[in-house]
Formats: C-alpha cells, structure tokens, sequence
C-alpha cells in the first residue's frame, strides 16, 4: 500500500503484540474482513493480522473483481446470494467507496451442451430466490450490442443466462474498507511479516511463528491464498488443494461503454469494463500447478483470440498490463471453511477464482465460526471434513474452469 | 516451461502435453487402509519445491513419464 492511499484511509499501524485472542494469517479480502466482523458483530478486538507483503497483495488485488451468485448447487447460490447481499450494504456499512456497481451478467453458451447447463441453472437460480434469467440472442444484443452473435463465425451464440445481481468492486477498496473497519476497532494489521511456522502444543495450535518472534493466539486462522498447504503443513495437515496460476490481463481505454459483464463457459473467457474504461479480460486458470507468477504471452494470445471472436471491438485495443496469481483450486471446485480436525486452527481455502465475490459472506461466517465455537449452517456444507465423508460439493461449471 | 523432455520423443513444446498432477503418494505416517484411500483420492502435498508429477504426451508417443519440477521456477530438474 502506497503512502498516498494511506493518507485517504484511517489506519493505524501497531508492532506486534506477543499474544492475541486471534491470529489470522492473510491480509486479503478474506483475512480483514474476518477480523472486521469478529470487531464490529462479536466484539473481539484482542485479533492481530499477519500479511507476509502489504495488505491485498496477494489475490485480493489480483483478481477480475466479479461478483455473482448464479453457481449450480444450492448450497453455493445461497451462499454467494449472501455475499451479494452483504457486499450491496458495504459501503453503507463501512462507509468507505468500494466503487461497487450493479451490471448485470450474461453467461453465454454456444452449444446445445451448453445451453442445457444454462437452461438447469436458470432453474435452481430461481429456485433458490437468486433472479436468473434465460435470455436468447436478440434480446442479448439488446443487453450488449456490441456482441457477435456469429462469433467470429465459429462460436455462434445460442443463448445466455443472465445473471441480473452480477456486479463489480474496486478489489482494493474492498480490502482498504474492511482493513480500516477492523483497524478502527482496535485490531493489530501487521504488514511486511511472514508467518514461518506454527506453534504447537501436543496436537493444539497454540501460536504462530513470525520472522518478527513468536505469536500466541487462542485460535490461528488460516486466510492464505495459494500457500496453504505449506502453512497446513506445520500443523502436520493435508488439504485437498492445488495451487494453479491464473492470469489476467486490462487494455486500455473503450469509450464506447460495455455495460454488462460478459463471460462464456465454453470459451472460458470472461470481459468487464472498469471505472478507468479499461477491458478486463480473464481466463480460466493454468492447466499445471505451480506457485510461479510468471506471465505468458500464449495467455494474452489465445485469451485475446477468444475475446475477439465475442466481442470483435477488442481487436482495435492495445494490451496494457497483465499479471498472475496464486489460487488455491480444491479438489471439487469449492471453497474449504472452518474447523480442521486439529485444536486451535481453523481455516478458510480453496478459493480458487471465486474468492472475491466470497470476501464479505466468507469473512462474516468465519468471524462467527471463531466467535461462537460452532459452524454456521451457510458454510456447514463447506466443512473440510465433506471430503472423508463422501460429500464433495462439486460444481466446476460455475467456477469460471472446467 | 515452453519445452518438456519426452523420454521417447526428446524435446516437444508443452501445448503437445496433458499435466497428470502430481504422484498421489500418501505419506508414511498416514496407516490405515481407510485414511490411505481418504489421501491418495482427495489430498494433495502441493508441494512449494520440487514436485514429483505425471506428463501424457498427448500429441506424440500417446504414453505417460514421470518428471520432477520445481513449483517455485517452472523448471524440470533431474
């Protein structure tokens, strides 16, 4: 975080304690916002939160900063149905501007495979209160004329769903709220240090490890991305994770204003226009685990290849940045919350490229997981122990991947 | 990661290739039946070093090797 953000944000910057309540490790959308709800709905300040970089220099500032809730498994609608909920309050809530702004989402197919998917979706959508609705092509040029509905002749448009709630944030204004809530409250943001171990007791976890000292803490909570499973690790844990590149690129400037955010399941390829005007252009994640952030050129090629089949204007813009990151991808596509089986660790994971638009239900379930000491029904079915009990919540046909 | 080393075609750009993920290998001190089957479907050492993991070479010989990578660079190592 820059000085000249600092100077627009009330944060106050503390050295770390030697002991804590609670101890999150992650200073991303999900970290802050645990620790902002534990502050402001459970009255636990005595919370420190330990980020290895600066807070949203992970994936929180990474991301294409979409939030939806039009997954194919009730459990996940409800779930980010809330998220919508919480994060369409934010702003009156924190009082900070996160820049959110509701756009509407149309989630294309361009197979009859396709379209069944999108026709079963729209179903349990509204099945489960989320407005989703089947549009054909005439009424998506309508939504978004500057759609190809030929598909640069090869990926002809059958058909979309439109996902009326779809909306964006500024992603580090949301980390950049939730931080100065928390820090407001009195919670310890501790920047520039990495958590190198564990604490441990017997099996407990007792504490964590800085290259600071050591840190005790009633109850750790894990809110890493992509290094998970080495913090797992030093509780002597195994995740059902793997951890993927994901790239992402922005253009530079369209006047001519995209409204909706546009995505294809079958390209696996999605679009949004930010405030600045720029397309930001985001693929499904990198087939090879690796904890690299090495960007590539055959992404931007074959990403913008896609692009320009859907959307021909893109072919007249210039690429400005583009950038990777680390997701944390469960076995079954969904994320991974709560207890871990082992005392004094909870955990938050398997984020993956859905993470964002979970920051506010994510952090406000967990802040009541660590409060009350039991599992909140909306992310019971999220538990790690769904995987030994035979109850993978698999829906990898929402997930931006496939 | 532009070039994989097939053991029966040499040198080949990665797009020919299929990443089989790494070697599920449960750890030793994991013992029963039960929890070795648990681990070896859903658990992942997602190791941050060198990973030992399965390539198919999809567009040439059509037959699986074993390679080690280190996760951190990119980079095969012997």
């Amino acid at each position: 975080m820059n000085e000249f953000v600092e100077t627009l944000l009330e944060l106050t910057w503390h050295e770390p304690k030697t002991s804590y309540d609670v101890v999150i490790i992650g200073g991303g959308g999900h970290g802050l916002a645990t620790a902002y709800y534990l502050a402001t709905r459970h009255g636990i300040t005595n919370v420190a939160v330990i980020e290895a970089d600066y807070i949203g220099s992970g994936n929180s500032g990474r991301n294409t900063a979409i939030i939806r809730a039009n997954y194919g498994i009730p459990e996940s609608i409800r779930f980010y149905n809330h998220s919508i909920e919480l994060y369409r309050n934010l702003e009156d809530e924190t009082g900070c501007w996160i820049m959110h702004a509701n756009k509407g989402l149309i989630w294309m197919a361009h197979t009859e495979t396709g379209m069944r998917a999108e026709r079963s979706r729209v179903q349990l959508n509204n099945a489960c209160g989320v407005e989703t609705l089947l549009v054909d092509p005439m009424e998506i040029k309508r939504l978004c004329p500057q759609i190809d509905l030929t598909g640069g002749g090869r990926y002809p448009v059958l058909g979309a769903s439109y996902h009326v709630p779809g909306s964006t944030a500024r992603h580090d204004r949301v980390v950049w709220a939730y931080a100065q809530g928390a820090m407001q409250r009195g919670v310890h943001v501790i920047q520039g240090t990495a958590v190198t171990g564990l604490l441990r007791d017997g099996n407990r976890v007792v504490g964590v490890k800085t290259a600071r000292g050591d840190i005790a803490a009633g109850m750790v909570m894990s809110a890493v991305g992509g290094d998970v499973s080495t913090i797992a690790a030093h509780a002597g844990l195994r995740l059902p994770v793997r951890t993927h590149p994901l790239q992402a690129f922005v253009t530079n400037g369209y006047a001519q204003g995209l409204g909706p955010i546009v995505s294809s399941t079958d390209l696996l390829c999605y679009v949004s226009q930010t405030a600045r005007g720029q397309m930001l252009i985001g693929h499904e994640f990198e087939r090879e685990s690796s904890y690299s952030r090495q960007s590539s050129f055959q992404f931007l090629q074959s990403c913008s290849l896609k692009m320009a089949f859907l959307l021909p204007f893109v072919r007249n813009l210039k690429i400005l940045r583009q950038w990777t990151g680390r997701c944390d991808i469960s076995a079954d596509f969904s994320p991974i919350m709560g207890f871990t089986g082992v005392d004094g660790l909870v955990i938050t994971t398997g984020w993956g490229t859905w993470g964002f638009k979970g920051i506010p239900a994510g952090g406000e379930q967990m802040a009541e997981l660590i409060a009350t000491g039991r599992t909140p029904d909306l992310i019971a079915p999220f538990a790690l122990s769904r995987f030994a009990a035979d109850h993978p919540m698999a829906d990898q046909g929402s997930t931006g991947t496939r | 990661m532009l070039t994989i080393i097939c053991p029966n075609c040499g040198p080949r750009p990665v797009e020919e290739f299929r990443f089989g993920g790494e070697l599920p290998v449960p750890p030793a001190h994991i013992t029963s039946d039960a929890d070795r089957d648990l681990d070896r479907v859903w658990m992942f050492t997602n190791v941050e070093g060198v990973q030992v993991e399965r390539w198919f070479h999809d567009a040439g010989c059509h037959r699986w090797h074993t390679a080690r990578r280190d996760t951190r660079l990119d980079r095969f190592v012997d």
